[in-house]
């Protein structure tokens, strides 16, 4: 049991961008508001970021930024600990991606907007289905072929 | 790593994110999620990953809140859950 506390305790962090994803994971599929959908697409991307950047962190590591390098501190420069910089660069690729995607995703709300006057899921579904009746239950329990057909 | 501020900034980062989420008005979840991106902008700095703080205090707090205002001004502020 305490073998259990202690591995909580060592890796807080994984556990706080567990609990982030999940957060993020559920405002994705719970909520009806299209922007809600964003909002938690945008908690998820970030709890990844948080586990790749606390697994480049070393106990007792600097800013992998040289330290010493022909100053008055050269002699100490072997000594320096660095965290790990590769999960850095990959984190700083992944939040310009992170940003367009959701431009994207707010472009495509607008439209959304125009389109049928709402951001609610469940108003622009059945919108929808006023719309294009080969959405519609009726359709779906028959089949899109058959409804089309007619 | 100072393991206090650490706990505190994630204990806030759950807080905020939880927040986020459950709040009914639109401004004021997108305003949270930019706190949100700040104080993990906090923690990641704190973890030694400096460049990564502040292209998230840029970029994530900055440019993605002016998106959601913008997408805001041109939809409805109100949410139903």
């Amino acid at each position: 049991m305490s073998g259990m506390i202690d591995i909580v305790y060592a890796e807080y962090n994984y556990w706080i961008y567990v609990t982030l994803m999940m957060i993020g994971f559920y405002a994705m599929i719970a909520k009806k508001n299209l922007i809600k959908k964003v909002i938690g697409a945008n908690i998820f991307q970030t709890a990844i970021f948080l586990f790749y950047i606390s697994l480049a962190d070393v106990t007792g590591g600097t800013a992998p930024i040289i330290v010493g390098h022909g100053g008055e501190h050269a002699e100490h420069a072997a000594d320096v600990i660095y965290t790990n910089p590769v999960p850095h660069c990959l984190i700083l690729t992944a939040i310009v991606v992170a940003v367009s995607t959701t431009a994207v995703a707010l472009a495509l709300i607008i439209r959304i907007y125009n389109e049928y006057g709402s951001l609610e899921e469940d108003v622009i579904l059945a919108a929808r289905r006023k719309l294009q009746p080969e959405f519609s239950e009726h359709a779906r329990q028959k089949g899109v072929a058959e409804v089309s057909e007619q | 790593m100072i393991w206090i501020l650490d706990i505190t900034m994630l204990f806030f980062l759950v807080v905020c994110a939880i927040a986020a989420i459950s709040i009914k008005d639109l401004l004021s979840a997108i305003i949270i999620l930019s706190a949100y991106s700040l104080i993990m902008a906090i923690v990641w700095v704190e973890m030694h990953s400096v460049d990564v703080g502040f292209t998230e205090a840029a970029v994530g707090a900055g440019i993605t809140t002016v998106l959601f205002i913008a997408t805001l001004a041109r939809t409805e502020g109100r949410s139903e859950d």
